[in-house]
């Protein structure tokens, strides 16, 4: 069984947790550097990115997620995890993991009054993915290496880079784990 | 289809806030104090409740010009508070763009007997409980996110401990009971029906709740995650200590280590002082916030 950690600095934990859970993965909370070397596999939640940033630099969790993330340990982002996973973001100089050959805008889409849900057409999935857009980032930049898996109105929604999987959207929110699985996958080496 | 202000779009940006810490700012420059000390959120308004206190007179939604200076400062979430009732105040606070609307006893109500219709707006309303049958009608009425109301601007934690152990311990009775006692628990609650008898399956509310009235420390924030909150506001906590900006960082730090009373003895350390505390057996009953609305 894969043992998944949830960066638990901030942020909709729980719902990572018991969506890993109900995919039968070992789900586990990691909030201090020497655990980053116990897991198969990370998930950075949704939250604020700044708060986690921050405090991910003040208890040293900076670093280890970075050379676990360079190492190839699959790792899956979701909005605030989008934009720690990116390599630059277009305002402000926040702290980020990186990695991702991306540049995220954030609040792309607009304050909370335009936050929406809608159908995404998601490569690689059949059916269409029910997704919730919360003060969500977009991608405004994609590298070479970067597979764009979904789009809004033209924006990269959702991306791969090697063990990289990131979404602008929470499907932590829903009961659709389907994304999830995907992270699960790129652990088994599928 | 693309829809906005869903149920599930409102109450989700409360999701994303847990396990931080929402802090009361007057202008930008706190606001800026708040987002580097790692706050998830900021509340705007006029007067921070201990001077709401002290000053007295009506308070009321903060100037606009004050809320956008906040919005074009900060990148995070920005919350504010409206009158008890004052649905034309919030739909300031909706036209201004504002991330949350507080509709808050710690300004003035606008009116006595009823709440604002919150199905009404796009943006997501957290309101003050202090126990589960005022939680439920206040989600009744479209809130997407409760918090405790404590005893704003005391700087003493003991009203948000009652208000947050009432409501536990009233969501635990209704766990245990049959199904044909939900209706009188509803009744006896002053709550709807549907939620009671959700809430008695689920035990737990369906949205998030977070602690708030007289939140001053690093441990009163661990205190209340312990009481099993799923983050805290900050009121005059941070702005009256004597050295803001590390109250609020320390502040931040014991709430995502709650559990941990290392961390928490660590960044209690050196602090200076907490804000002046106020003990509620001194405030007259005209004095006590947590008992508008109802």
């Amino acid at each position: 069984m894969s043992r998944v950690g949830v960066l638990a600095l901030q942020g909709d934990v729980r719902e990572h947790l018991r969506i890993l859970e109900s995919l039968g993965a070992d789900a586990v909370e990691v909030k201090h550097p020497e655990q980053v070397e116990d897991i198969d596999g990370l998930i950075i939640p949704g939250g604020e990115s700044t708060t986690i940033g921050k405090m991910a630099v003040r208890f040293g969790l900076l670093e280890p997620l970075r050379s676990a993330v360079r190492g190839g340990m699959p790792v899956y982002g979701t909005c605030a995890g989008m934009i720690l996973l990116a390599d630059a973001v277009t305002e402000g100089d926040q702290p980020l993991v990186g990695s991702l050959d991306v540049v995220v805008r954030r609040n792309a889409f607009g304050r909370q009054n335009e936050s929406f849900e809608a159908d995404l057409d998601v490569e690689g999935l059949d059916e269409f993915f029910r997704a919730v857009f919360i003060r969500a980032p977009w991608i405004e930049k994609v590298g070479s290496e970067v597979d764009v898996l979904a789009t809004v109105e033209d924006h990269p929604v959702m991306v791969r880079q090697r063990n990289i999987l990131a979404t602008s959207f929470h499907p932590e929110l829903t009961r659709d784990g389907r994304i999830h699985q995907m992270l699960l996958d790129m652990i088994g080496g599928k | 289809m693309v829809e906005i202000g869903t149920e599930r779009v409102k109450r989700g940006l409360a999701e994303m806030l847990k396990g931080g810490v929402i802090m009361d700012v007057v202008d930008a420059d706190q606001a800026k104090i708040a987002e580097e000390a790692g706050a998830v959120a900021v509340m705007a308004l006029e007067r921070v409740p201990a001077d709401i206190r002290k000053h007295g007179g009506v308070a009321r939604m903060s100037d606009p010009t004050k809320i956008e200076e906040i919005q074009n400062t900060v990148s995070i979430p920005v919350m504010a508070k409206c009158r008890i009732g004052h649905f034309a105040e919030a739909a300031v606070l909706q036209a201004l763009g504002v991330d949350y609307i507080d509709e808050s006893e710690v300004l003035t109500p606008a009116d006595e007997e009823h709440h604002v219709d919150k199905w009404a707006f796009t943006t997501p309303f957290v309101c003050g409980a202090r126990n589960l049958g005022e939680a439920l009608r206040r989600i009744g009425e479209g809130a997407a996110m409760i918090r405790t109301k404590g005893e704003a601007g005391t700087g003493n934690v003991v009203e948000a401990v009652r208000h947050m152990r009432t409501v536990t311990n009233e969501m635990r009775a209704l766990t245990t009971m049959g199904d044909e006692q939900l209706m009188s628990a509803a009744r006896d609650l002053g709550a709807p029906y549907e939620l009671v008898r959700e809430l008695a399956k689920t035990g737990k509310l369906p949205v998030v709740n977070f602690a708030a009235g007289g939140i001053a420390t690093p441990a009163d924030s661990a205190l209340m995650m312990g009481l099993g909150v799923d983050g805290v506001f900050v009121g005059s906590g941070v702005f009256k200590s004597s050295d803001p900006a590390l109250y609020a960082r320390a502040i931040v730090e014991a709430t995502t280590f709650w559990n941990e009373p290392e961390v928490v003895a660590k960044v209690s350390r050196g602090l200076g002082e907490a804000m002046p505390g106020l003990e509620i057996g001194s405030l007259d009953e005209s004095e006590r916030l947590a008992g508008r609305g109802w």
